[in-house]
């Protein structure tokens, strides 16, 4: 029983982590389409603003608190700037999105290692972060990991209400669902398109900052998340808030079970081989949004 | 949402009379690799120059899935990998063996106990081993495409799911220390079927053969362009729908040209592992299967001879750039991509046309189909 509560603790915890770098591909990916390979690399922003950030601010609580609307902005700036140089002429073509972005984030990748050298860097955790939670039966849980929960939940609230209740939401989704519809209406489609990348990057950025609590920064951190952060936004469904958080958690839950009884290779493979399984279920994934297109 | 598939490059018409003509573009080619390069070429250019005419004949295959059926395969070094592997296997056996050991020097390093996996033994036999690097690939990609095109998944989802197969599978590689050599890989491959492979003689008659497959596949996949199978798979890309409606099942028919595909890289990977003398996860991985795909993409996808020239121009720019300046060469990468795919999508081999095109401005453009 202790093992089972523990494993699904430790799932929950991988559970945020992934939801966290997911939410912004929910955008980007669901929502637009775009197959954004340097979303890994928007992440990795994210982190080494902390790391800067940590460099001028001694207090590591602080810089923490500091780096998290910073590296939105950063991450959303560049997202932002990706999304006007080169994805807007893209959006007939949604999967070249996927090799010239990779291309992008090759570059990115060499910035970073041009910048700040190619071994890892470290950053402090803030005290408050560094202990457990007891929560008998020899339970504990990461004080880091339980703030990365926190967080990830944040910013699911925060993204929800923008697109439940603001002007800006509405547009959003209003371009989402019928783009020629929305233009019509007189929404300046671009502008939208614009400032949705900003968030979904934005939010990267974010991510970036809560990965260096529990993981190295080094100019490869982006690829080894985004893949899974991918799979996370198919299962979940195209666009659809509630199945990303969904699937975040339950594949978060459904690897830590499997690295238990199997090796950590072995839960990978099967995980992928019961996504599969599930796409033959639901192709269109979790949540779908009803449309008559025949796609 | 409604998801836009616009087919971004058009394969050229080919007239009855020209299907069955031997273009002389290919004796050129023909004449070049397997009579100038051999001549003309040091031992060592010439085994880098059969390493990159592996990665060529992986671009045969992206060439008819990817340029021809749309089908974003993201996941070749997956199939790359199977057919490198069983090739590896058997010649480490072979090596094992010819030294009197039954265990694979790797093993007896690690210590998995005496006897050999039970899923190794078979790979002793040379016929089972060969015939497994194009059939394993070929079963895992029925497999999976039978699933996936089935049920209708496709585009990005299917792009993602090939990559994360690669993913997977690179990693379980890594997992398996004691029984495929992990991080490492197979490595110091000594013979080929009896062949010393350190003897430059031998090494010359692998790029041989390596060169004779790629033309061979090429020719095959002409064939294919150009049949009727090959008109209905355009036909599949540019509108899935139209198809369905008109009686065919688009699902067999993406999924030959995926399997068809997974064949080619599994026997490029076959063939890569006596000419490069290894066969390793970080060779399969992400990266190196969107490596496959870029080189396809730069001298352009839906042309057979673009793919395959752009992979060996890719890899070759690769190998000699990155040694001498690493830093701009990852720069100049991601560039190539952007500009090629970006702004160019039908890749080098598109150039005259955009440039004609650009001069009258009359061209007839590809529209997109909303499927």
């Amino acid at each position: 029983m202790t093992v089972i509560l523990s494993q699904s603790f430790t799932g929950i915890s991988i559970g945020a982590v992934l939801l966290l770098i997911a939410l912004g591909l929910t955008l980007t990916f669901g929502q637009m389409g775009v197959i954004n390979m340097a979303h890994g690399e928007f992440i990795m922003a994210g982190a080494y603003t902390t790391y800067v950030l940590q460099k001028s601010v001694s207090s590591a609580g602080v810089s923490l608190l500091v780096a998290l609307p910073v590296a939105f902005l950063v991450a959303g700036a560049m997202g932002a700037l990706l999304e006007w140089l080169l994805i807007r002429r893209l959006y007939t073509r949604p999967l070249d999105t996927l090799l010239v972005t990779w291309g992008v984030s090759l570059m990115l990748q060499q910035l970073a290692r041009d910048v700040f050298g190619a071994p890892n860097v470290q950053t402090h955790a803030p005290d408050l972060l560094t202990g457990n939670i007891s929560l008998g039966g020899g339970i504990t849980f990461a004080n880091s990991r339980l703030f990365i929960l926190g967080l990830a939940l944040f910013c699911v609230l925060a993204l929800t209400l923008i697109l439940r209740l603001t002007p800006l939401g509405r547009r959003i989704r209003a371009v989402v669902q019928n783009r020629d519809l929305a233009e019509v209406s007189g929404i300046a489609t671009g502008r939208v398109d614009r400032m949705t990348f900003f968030i979904g990057s934005g939010l990267a950025g974010v991510a970036g900052v809560a990965l260096t609590l529990v993981g190295p920064i080094g100019p490869t951190m982006g690829t080894n998340y985004i893949v899974d952060a991918f799979l996370v936004v198919v299962v979940g469904g195209i666009g659809q808030l509630k199945g990303s958080v969904i699937t975040a958690f339950a594949l978060g839950v459904l690897q830590s079970v499997l690295e238990y009884s199997t090796t950590v290779s072995v839960a990978k493979v099967i995980v992928l081989v019961a996504i599969v399984a599930f796409l033959q279920w639901r192709p269109q994934g979790l949540y779908t949004l009803r449309t008559r297109s025949l796609a | 949402m409604t998801t836009t598939t616009t087919p971004t490059v058009t394969a050229p018409s080919v007239p009855l009379l020209k299907r069955f003509r031997v273009p002389g573009a290919f004796v050129l080619g023909a004449v070049l690799l397997l009579g100038v390069a051999p001549l003309a070429l040091s031992d060592f250019r010439l085994s880098l120059l059969a390493k990159y005419l592996c990665y060529a004949i992986v671009a045969v295959g992206v060439s008819l899935a990817w340029g021809r059926g749309g089908l974003m395969v993201l996941g070749q070094g997956v199939f790359f990998g199977l057919g490198g592997y069983a090739m590896a296997m058997h010649l480490k056996l072979a090596d094992a063996a010819a030294t009197g050991e039954t265990l694979p020097d790797f093993m007896q390093l690690y210590g998995t106990g005496d006897a050999l996996p039970w899923w190794w033994e078979p790979f002793a036999n040379p016929a089972f081993a060969l015939a497994m690097t194009v059939l394993l690939p070929m079963a895992v990609a029925a497999l999976l495409g039978f699933f996936v095109f089935q049920r209708r998944v496709k585009g990005a989802y299917f792009a993602i799911l090939s990559q994360a197969l690669a993913a997977a599978l690179s990693i379980w590689l890594i997992g398996q220390q004691a029984t495929t050599g992990g991080t490492n890989g197979l490595t110091d491959i000594q013979g080929f079927f009896g062949y010393d492979l350190g003897d430059p003689v031998n090494q010359r008659m692998v790029y041989v053969v390596i060169a004779a497959v790629l033309l061979l596949l090429m020719a095959a996949a002409r064939q294919l362009f150009v049949s009727r199978y090959g008109e209905l798979l355009v036909a599949v890309r540019d509108s899935e729908e139209r198809v369905r409606f008109l009686g065919y099942n688009p699902a067999g028919v993406k999924l030959v040209a995926y399997v068809v595909a997974a064949g080619m890289a599994g026997l490029a990977g076959a063939l890569f592992v006596p000419a490069v003398g290894i066969i390793s996860p970080a060779l399969i991985g992400i990266v190196p299967s969107i490596g496959f795909v870029i080189g396809a993409a730069v001298g352009g996808r839906a042309s057979l001879v673009g793919a395959v020239l752009g992979a060996i121009a890719v890899a070759w720019a690769q190998s000699t750039l990155s040694d001498a300046f690493p830093a701009a060469w990852t720069y100049l990468q991601g560039l190539l991509f952007v500009v090629a795919v970006g702004f160019l999508p039908g890749g080098l081999a598109s150039v005259g046309v955009v440039l004609r095109r650009r001069r009258t401005r009359t061209g007839t453009r590809t529209t997109g189909e909303t499927a």
